[in-house]
């Protein structure tokens, strides 16, 4: 039999430490659907998916059920859906409206791949979708959008740049009935990846297989917990434990992911290694890295624990599971994450800080919220800064903001669910316009061109 | 199948009748018993096999959780490989 104290850190790590699997993401091919027009495209989108995922919930739900591990979230990732768009400039919003009544008819919460990689260059359909983006966005409720902007080896497209940036604000303006809710479904990358499992980032990249499941866990409470028995431990066995948690995390999003997959008949993808945080008290990204002893998150040395972290994580994780990837790594969304959000209104935590922390982390400025009269430049500035460090970084960076129409900073805006609630953080007042209104692409570093 | 039943909770008269006689009642067999008392809590670990079982595990999850109210303890059943994954390589 296997040994009584496993068995009950198990039942514990669930029923006292938030432990989950955050997502089950089926990752959908949606190139066979493009038909001669718009609306034939959009039923043939709409019926791939409801047939492919039409089992996916009950499934996630039977797993959760026998394994005894909660699965939070069942969600679909497609092709970016520029490709299937692009013989019909003008007409994105019904292939939009397929792609979200399909989600709905499956019951997913979220379908992702809304999606442009125009990280070299941006044609002339890519353009006319990421103008779709706002009104698509406000049109629809569970579907996510992400335009990628740069990457390591081709640079930063600064017209995407500049581009996004008015997308965002007009985003904001199209849902200010919520509170700017529609730029919460919107990431901007730099080194997107095609196997993310997380929304709102998640879309299925054309190196991928036909259908897969990728699997995201999470358990920052899992970590934070583990940290508390440790007492005063040196730094170095603070990283030992964190590592040897994150193992024991990843082995059952293994366990489901491959579960899951046979049982729906799709290829098994990767387990993504990200702590991803939810606004639950004790399931906190920040929390952890006070348990190491800092007073409040964004304080000195929060950088440093954080790179210790994510780097635990991913040795603990790496190990158990036979395929890993997406974006794996802490995540440290504001809104999102109690922590986070103490630190935010404690004067602790700036924007300043949280760039800072991206370097060593996934993924990026996620789910802040910022002053509604923030200039498009300004958003087109903060995404170019966070594309700049993925791109010299040769890692993924993402911004997530969100201009909250009519509100300042000093107040709060409330998405509810897992997407919390954000306190709205300053940003620099000097302009970025020149430099954003310049235009061109910033050329990739040379350490990009590794031949 | 193979599934690992705990039960956590205060100690009192019935608990392990009142579990036993839910899984015969489904022709659940089981295989080793454990119980101790930690941290002042009555904790039982039963390892049980369902090969012969007249009910879906995702059923008898159910029925555990109901029993566990009954008897003011709480009661999970786990699939066993995820305690195997988890603890083991």
């Amino acid at each position: 039999m296997i040994n009584s104290r496993d068995i009950l850190e198990t039942v514990d790590m669930v029923k006292k430490e938030h432990f989950d699997v955050r997502t089950i993401t089926m990752g959908l091919s949606l190139l066979p659907c493009i038909r001669a027009t718009a609306k034939e495209t959009a039923t043939a989108v709409y019926d791939r998916i409801a047939k492919r995922a039409e089992n996916l919930v009950r499934v996630g739900e039977d797993i959760a059920t026998e394994y005894g591990v909660p699965i939070v979230n069942k969600r679909i990732s497609v092709t970016p859906a520029s490709l299937i768009t692009s013989p019909f400039p003008g007409e994105e919003l019904l292939i939009a409206k397929a792609l979200d009544n399909a989600g709905k008819a499956v019951g997913v919460n979220f379908l992702g791949g809304y999606s442009a990689l125009v990280h070299k260059g941006m044609t002339s359909y890519e353009r006319s979708f990421i103008e779709s983006i706002p009104e698509v966005l406000a049109e629809t409720d569970i579907l996510c959008s992400s335009v990628n902007v740069g990457s390591t080896r081709s640079g930063i497209n600064m017209d995407a740049v500049a581009l996004l940036g008015r997308m965002i604000k007009q985003t904001a303006e199209l849902t200010k009935d919520k509170d700017g809710f529609g730029c919460a479904k919107f990431v901007a990358f730099c080194n997107a990846v095609e196997d993310n499992p997380f929304m709102a980032g998640a879309f299925h990249g054309i190196g991928e297989g036909e259908c897969v499941i990728n699997v995201g866990v999470s358990g920052p409470g899992v970590v934070h917990h583990a940290l508390e028995s440790a007492g005063d431990a040196d730094i170095s066995e603070v990283a030992e434990i964190v590592k040897k948690t994150a193992f024991k995390i990843t082995r059952v999003g293994q366990l489901v992911a491959k579960e899951a997959s046979k049982r729906l008949g799709a290829e098994f993808g990767i387990v993504d290694l990200s702590l991803a945080p939810t606004p639950a008290v004790g399931d906190s990204v920040g929390r952890i890295l006070e348990e190491m002893g800092l007073e409040t998150v964004g304080t000195h040395g929060t950088t440093a624990a954080l790179a210790l972290l994510n780097d635990a994580v991913k040795k603990g994780g790496v190990m158990a599971s036979s395929r890993v990837g997406g974006l794996s790594g802490a995540f440290i969304p504001v809104s999102e994450d109690e922590g986070m959000i103490a630190g935010v209104r404690a004067g602790s935590l700036t924007l300043e800080k949280l760039e800072a922390m991206t370097a060593v982390c996934s993924v990026g400025i996620d789910m802040v919220a910022v002053p509604g009269d923030t200039p498009a430049e300004t958003i087109s500035a903060m995404i170019a800064d966070e594309a700049a460090i993925g791109m010299v970084n040769n890692k993924t960076t993402a911004v997530r903001v969100i201009p909250v129409p009519g509100k300042g900073v000093g107040e709060t805006v409330e998405f509810g669910g897992l997407l919390g609630s954000a306190p709205i953080m300053a940003v620099n007042p000097a302009s970025s316009a020149k430099f954003i209104s310049r235009g061109g692409a910033i050329p990739a570093p040379i350490h990009g061109n590794k031949n | 199948m193979k599934a690992i039943l705990t039960v956590v909770g205060q100690d009192k008269p019935g608990i392990i009748a009142g579990v036993s006689t839910m899984l015969a009642g489904h022709n659940v067999n089981i295989e080793d018993i454990s119980q101790t008392i930690m941290q002042g809590n009555f904790t039982m670990i039963m390892a049980v096999d369902l090969a012969g079982a007249d009910i879906p595990l995702a059923d008898l999850v159910g029925e555990c959780g109901s029993l566990g109210k009954a008897l003011g303890v709480e009661i999970h059943l786990q699939h066993e490989e995820i305690f195997k994954t988890m603890h083991s390589i």
